[in-house]
């Protein structure tokens, strides 16, 4: 057992002669159970609430907006802006710690249960067991000839991904293009080429992807599925088979005493029959199993029957199964978790001090300075100021400088609209005859004048003196 | 392009395809020997690689990315000087975004050309359109703030060389101007002291205080009857002349700086100043815009 020689699989149908393999098609068979319940549940989550977000509304708009064209990323009542990059990146790292969080404590259960590509494989699973019946008849009507009926089973099982991929391409669009506008322009064909073909492309993607691509995704196109395994540790838990007590497997009833010693696997194949990466899971871990637990769940079915406890396959820990104690709260899953923990405060913190208004100060390059007619000293800036915010507000500009220095136009209140944004051009001024003016740092400060509001963003520029 | 850069580029577009494509058959298929062993052959130090086969579609892929870069090239500019089926071009692409951008803002430059300039100046819109136009074509000399610059005229006061009035903004904007003082030195006196009598009464025209002091009233004294020369564009009065652009001498504002120096400076040696026409750079529609956004500057 620990002979230290990691058991290669074959994976080609013809023994392994070539560089490339044929697929070899997977039909696999449905099975109940409570995993297998709780993957439900969690797949009509994900998929739910894929299509249903783009139809939330707030404040009159499309809830949840990624308007690429205008550079806005509406999210309920907040807008970001290429500004706001910093939020996303702190998002997806928030999002990966979690990924790591997770797949050290329990594998890769991420694939198993929330993974689009896992979700959508398998309602188009469901579909198709609909249509062509479980994995037996299935596999029947592969072998069977072309016949009305089986024109009819396969052709309305591609009607039906059709249908499904289609809802699913047009809303992916919908995140980016208002839905409630979308839906009726490709009704009445008004809709313009690239959103066509964007619709188009995703449900093509998604029928390939989940019709038939379906596994091959995560064995060769998914990077999470390799890099998820460096994770793991003696104490992650993996769905593993207990070989010590299903060893030797055998074929048939156990009776009594007198027969050759038998462990409690039955070798009935129903755990490599469900499982939809077609691994056998009695082989170890192996890089393609996506932990779904489908082999749990059928393996417990048949030690009911059987007379004995379930768990033979089980989500269990290497340590577990060598029979030493096994710790779930380790440094690893807890340096994990802080750090995850910490990040998503700083990203709360940086949310709720988000100022919605940005201010940024060009100083006028033709000249570092100006001698007016009456001998003051003068320094020229353009302020670009916008309002990130969806409403809109009332703003006074001040000048933070050391003394003598003033603005030309006085404190110039303003208004901008929602999103608005404003090239305002300002002058600084000093008078060399009332006092000394030297070169100095002054700071724009930008306020809302709504009573109470603390709106307020300040830019430092550089005031240049003779 | 020249030829050898063409055939160059022809080349190694080529040979890429033709290596990526041979490189991808002759790794088709093993060696008799290779394919008995599940090794590729491959061995570092007694580690050897064992062969985990790619699936088949992989290399479908692989041709179908190959197919793809034969399109590609057929019909982009990737082969040298030959410009690809399609005629793309990155110029074509900015002229046809530029041009979509022009159709869709010409009915609202349509609306502006309507309303005569002492009105449009008024409108927010002005500020904003305008506002950006003067940003992109005018704030690098005048500043963004309008406000001018040594030898760029401020634009937000009273005082125009060519004229404050609407038309004469436009046509200064539209057709550009030239502003040019000759050497005067030799006019004015022809000594250092006669061009220094000159600056100073000029100095003194906006400054009538300076003639407290001895020695300057004695200057302004020796310079004012030569002022006539300089009447010829300034005016008699020194209140400068429009149609000549020739600056009021009276005011105190100093287009190439208010100091005895540059006034001195500006005497002997002349000054040039040359405000260059827009015509070929923005539409008749901007222009409109833009001298009503300059014409409201030094509106109340």
């Amino acid at each position: 057992m620990n002979s230290g020689r990691i058991p290669s699989q074959d994976l080609s149908p013809d023994g392994g002669s070539g560089l490339y393999a044929k697929r070899r098609r997977i039909q696999i068979k449905d099975v109940k159970g409570h995993y297998q319940r709780l993957r439900d549940t969690s797949v009509r989550l994900v998929v739910a609430l894929y299509l249903v977000l783009p139809w939330l509304t707030w404040n009159g708009r499309q809830a949840i907006l990624f308007d690429l064209p205008e550079r806005r990323f509406h999210i309920f009542g907040v807008t970001f802006w290429p500004q706001d990059f910093l939020f996303l990146a702190w998002a997806l790292i928030i999002a990966a710690l979690g990924l790591f969080f997770v797949t050290v404590f329990a594998g890769r259960v991420y694939c198993g249960y929330v993974c689009p590509q896992t979700a959508w494989t398998r309602l188009f699973m469901a579909i198709e067991q609909r249509c062509e019946g479980d994995r037996h008849q299935r596999l029947k009507w592969d072998r069977a000839p072309w016949g009305a009926e089986k024109l009819l089973r396969r052709g309305l099982k591609h009607v039906l991904w059709l249908a499904l991929a289609l809802a699913t391409g047009v809303t992916f669009v919908g995140y980016f293009t208002p839905i409630r506008e979308l839906l009726p322009a490709l009704v009445s064909g008004e809709v313009g080429g690239w959103t066509l073909f964007w619709s188009g492309f995703f449900t093509v993607a998604t029928y390939g992807n989940a019709g038939f691509m379906r596994e091959q995704v995560c064995l060769y196109m998914c990077p999470y599925a390799r890099f998820q395994s460096v994770m793991f540790d003696r104490d992650t838990l993996v769905v593993s088979y207990d070989r010590a007590r299903g060893e030797p497997r055998r074929r048939g009833a156990r009776k009594s005493s007198g027969q050759e010693p038998a462990g409690d696997c039955v070798d009935c194949g129903l755990c490599v029959q469900v499982c939809p990466t077609g691994i056998d899971i009695r082989d170890r871990l192996q890089y393609e199993c996506i932990t779904c637990a489908a082999c749990v769940d059928a393996c417990d079915q048949v030690m009911a029957r059987i007379g004995r406890p379930r768990g033979l396959i089980d989500y269990t820990t290497e340590n577990t199964l060598n029979g030493r104690r096994s710790r779930v709260l380790r440094p690893r899953l807890i340096g994990y978790g802080l750090v995850m923990v910490l990040m998503m405060g700083w990203f709360a913190a940086g949310l709720v001090q988000r100022v919605p208004l940005q201010v940024d100060v060009l100083r006028d390059r033709n000249q570092l300075y100006r001698l007016t007619a009456d001998g003051r000293i003068e320094n020229s800036y353009r302020l670009e100021i916008l309002n990130k915010d969806q409403q809109a507000h009332d703003y006074r500009l001040s000048l933070d400088a050391p003394e003598g220095l003033t603005l030309v136009q006085g404190n110039p209140t303003f208004t901008l609209a929602g999103g608005e944004h404003r090239s305002l051009p300002v002058t600084v001024s000093g008078d060399p005859y009332a006092g000394e003016v030297r070169s100095a740092t002054v700071r724009f400060r930008v306020r809302s004048s709504e009573p109470r509001s603390t709106m307020e963003t300040t830019h430092e520029a550089r005031f240049i003196a003779p | 392009m020249s030829d050898f850069w063409s055939v160059y580029i022809i080349a190694i577009v080529v040979l890429n395809l033709v290596g990526c494509a041979f490189l991808l058959f002759a790794n088709l298929r093993m060696t008799p020997e290779e394919t008995r062993s599940d090794t590729t052959g491959h061995s570092f130090d007694g580690i050897q690689e064992r062969n985990q086969p790619l699936p088949r579609w992989w290399l479908y892929l692989f041709v179908l990315t190959l197919l793809f870069s034969v399109v590609a090239v057929a019909l982009y500019p990737e082969l040298g000087r030959f410009g690809g089926l399609l005629n793309w071009s990155s110029v074509g692409q900015w002229q046809e975004e530029v041009d979509w951008v022009e159709k869709q803002t010409a009915p609202l430059f349509e609306q502006f050309a309507k309303v005569p300039i002492e009105e449009l100046h008024a409108y927010p819109e002005t500020r904003d359109v305008g506002g950006r136009l003067f940003a992109n074509n005018c704030a690098l000399c005048h500043g963004s703030d309008a406000r001018g610059a040594k030898g760029y005229p401020n634009l937000t006061d009273d005082d125009w060389l060519y004229g404050g009035s609407a038309d004469a903004i436009l046509t200064s904007i539209r057709d550009g101007r030239h502003g040019q003082m000759p050497p005067m030195a030799a006019a004015v006196g022809g000594t250092d002291q006669a061009v220094r009598d000159m600056a100073l009464y000029v100095q003194s025209l906006s400054r009538p205080s300076m003639t407290d002091q001895p020695e300057v009233a004695a200057s302004v004294a020796r310079a004012e009857p030569r002022f006539a020369v300089c009447a010829a564009c300034h005016g008699q009065d020194a209140r400068g002349n429009q149609a000549l652009g020739a600056p009021n001498l009276t005011d105190g504002i100093w287009l190439h700086g208010a100091r005895l120096e540059d006034i001195e400076t500006t005497i002997r040696e002349g000054r040039s100043g040359r405000m260059p026409p827009h015509e070929s750079v923005l539409s008749e529609e901007r222009l409109h815009v833009l001298a009503a956004y300059v014409y409201g500057l030094s509106q109340p």
